[in-house]
């Protein structure tokens, strides 16, 4: 078995290596390929489907498909962009994201992506879902208004912090997070030093008393889009 | 049917199965709904192991062993989705798994499993009792065999057919006594919902492919309610795992409500087409990738309906927004109507 694949994404040529995914590949490389239920570390899900790309020709996953040779990906085409948009229209409209006074806003992944593709507006009709707020822990808060089903904490919690604090519960658009307890975070195990308590995307999974320390102007993504880390790499 | 009728020939196809490829167990996925034929099944699994048909040394045959159980599902239609089925098998929420791994690399509790359906399991007995020639026989290149269609709709004799591969879908139609039908559903509710100009096409894996749903619609049907219909099911059955399921669908069926109840507009038919291509392109499994058939199969072959629904209006303005429906609900907690908007006298 030879010990680099070579594949192409947006006509760039690339060397990734056996056992790779698309988005691990790209990333070596210097490509960004949108994500946000993706985070390096963790198993890949696969549900948020931001990061699809054509594989010649045929859409797919690029955060849970593997690289084979000769692949050719195309990422940044306008097809492929019109499609990501709509995803993340589809996830702002799904829940009640208010940026102006999340606690997250600036910090947060869904919002910095829709920056990144010039979203102001989404295009699709807000459902304004009714969902709650569990503040019944005193160092952590889920606003489930917020949570796009990432499963990020589901799969820290269960791998990294070995406690499956949290879980899915219901399905299809009523589908959501839920704890490992009869009702209230407040009864699980979950302790605000968890790896889960740092990998929420948005302003969902938040930690008490840490709002707005960062002024704006500072906050992650006020001066550049996010992604630009991986991209930065490739220039350099 | 197969399950009540042939259900000696199903475990058989089975067993064969797990012979072709080594496998010592084989599971049959019952769902819920199926569950009053389980007490039947299992009596035809205990004579077959009393037969030697299962078990330890299959007929005496030295190292063929092989068990069958029978799994209950709770009921989804995603868990017939190969992957969904297994995770409902090991005890799991019946969600569809990543793929790569097939379930041939790593399926059921991380084994390599062959997934196939009840009718294509009956066949194997059959084609090894008579002989590959004769079952290739029957059907059109590329399609060999027969099908068992269950039809069911507006005809006059709705049932249970076994066809040719490669019928025309007239026969079927004029078999079942639906020669008037003005639309048929062929291939369930992730199949396309076809008009007259197609019936001459051909029930085959590659024309009018079904697994065996055929729903006809006579005169006085709206194909837009029927679409509706198949899209309030979507919703109901998504897993809800990925996006552009779990919410495209949503917005899809909302949007072909708000079409049906006269306020859509011209452009709304290019939305519908777009998001339906992105919940065809973007989803997780086959159910999100055929989830959006009902809508774009039905404006492919129906568009003068959605063009009459949408018409633009004379005075340019469409009435996508109901202001009266809007202020309802602040009207029952003020408790007297809206000054501003006040209901049509005919409806007071
Ligand atoms: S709470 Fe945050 S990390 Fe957890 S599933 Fe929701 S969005 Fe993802
Ligand atoms: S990042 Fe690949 S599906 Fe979410």
């Amino acid at each position: 078995m030879s010990d680099t694949v070579a594949l192409t994404i947006d006509n760039v040529q690339l060397q990734g290596r056996p056992g790779q995914t698309i988005l691990e590949a790209a990333d070596e490389a210097g490509i960004y390929i949108p994500r946000l239920c993706h985070l390096k570390g963790l198993q890949p899900f696969g549900s948020c489907r931001v990061c699809t790309v054509l594989v010649n020709g045929r859409p797919q996953a690029a955060c849970t498909q593997p690289i084979s040779p000769g692949m050719v990906i195309e990422s940044s085409t306008e097809q492929v962009r019109e499609i990501r948009k709509d995803l993340i229209d589809m996830l702002f409209v799904e829940g009640n994201h208010f940026c102006m006074f999340c606690e997250r806003s600036g910090n947060c992944e869904l919002q910095a992506m829709a920056y990144r593709f010039g979203i102001s507006a989404p295009r699709y009709p807000f459902l304004f879902p009714s969902r709650a707020v569990d503040a019944s822990h005193p160092d952590i808060m889920i606003d489930h208004n917020r949570c796009i089903r990432c499963a990020r904490c589901v799969r820290a919690s269960r791998d990294l912090d070995g406690k499956e604090v949290f879980g899915f519960v219901n399905r299809g658009p009523h589908k959501e997070l839920a704890v490992n307890a009869a009702a209230r975070l407040v009864d699980t195990t979950v302790d605000v030093t968890d790896q889960a308590m740092n990998v929420c995307p948005v302003g969902a999974l938040l930690k008490k008393r840490t709002a707005y320390v960062v002024p704006i102007g500072r906050r992650k993504y006020d001066h550049t889009p996010i992604g630009s880390e991986i991209e930065g790499a490739r220039s350099q | 049917m197969l399950l009540t009728e042939r259900a000696d020939r199903l475990f058989a196809g089975m067993t064969i199965a797990g012979y072709a490829i080594g496998a010592a167990e084989g599971i049959l996925y019952l769902r819920g709904e199926y569950a009053y034929l389980r007490a039947f099944l299992e009596d035809v699994l205990t004579t077959r192991y009393r037969d030697h048909l299962l078990g330890a040394a299959i007929l005496g045959k030295t190292g063929f062993d092989f068990d069958i159980r029978i799994q209950m599902g709770a009921g989804a239609y995603v868990c017939g989705e190969e992957t969904a089925l297994i995770s409902s098998c090991e005890g799991l929420r019946g969600d569809p798994k990543t793929r790569p791994p097939f379930p041939a690399q790593k399926g059921y509790l991380g084994l390599p499993t062959v997934v196939n359906n009840v009718e294509t399991l009956c066949c194997v007995p059959k084609i090894l009792e008579e002989g590959p020639a004769t079952f290739g026989g029957h059907g059109s290149p590329g399609s060999s065999g027969t099908k068992l269609l269950s039809i069911s709709g507006d005809c006059s004799r709705p049932g249970i057919y076994e066809v040719e591969f490669g019928i025309p879908l007239t026969e079927v139609l004029t078999l079942a006594g639906a020669d008037d039908a003005i639309a048929v559903q062929v291939g369930g509710p992730s199949g396309q919902l076809i008009g007259p100009k197609d019936y001459a096409r051909k029930i085959c894996f590659d024309d009018l492919a079904t697994g065996g749903s055929i729903m006809t619609f006579g005169p006085g049907r709206d194909v837009l309610k029927t679409a509706a219909c198949f899209m309030d099911f979507f919703v109901d059955e998504s897993c809800g795992y990925c996006t552009p399921c779990r919410v495209g669908n949503v917005l899809l069926k909302d949007r072909l409500e708000r079409i049906r109840a006269g306020r859509g507009e011209p452009g709304d038919l290019d939305y519908l087409q777009r998001l339906g291509t992105t919940v065809k392109t973007a989803s997780r499994c086959g159910l999100g990738q055929t989830s959006a058939n009902p809508i774009l199969t039905s404006l492919a072959n129906f568009r003068p309906r959605y063009e009459e629904m949408v018409k633009a209006h004379q005075d340019g303005f469409n009435p996508s927004f109901d202001v009266r429906a809007a202020v309802s609900e602040a009207e029952g907690i003020a408790g007297h109507s809206s000054v501003i908007y006040p209901q049509p006298i005919e409806e007071r």
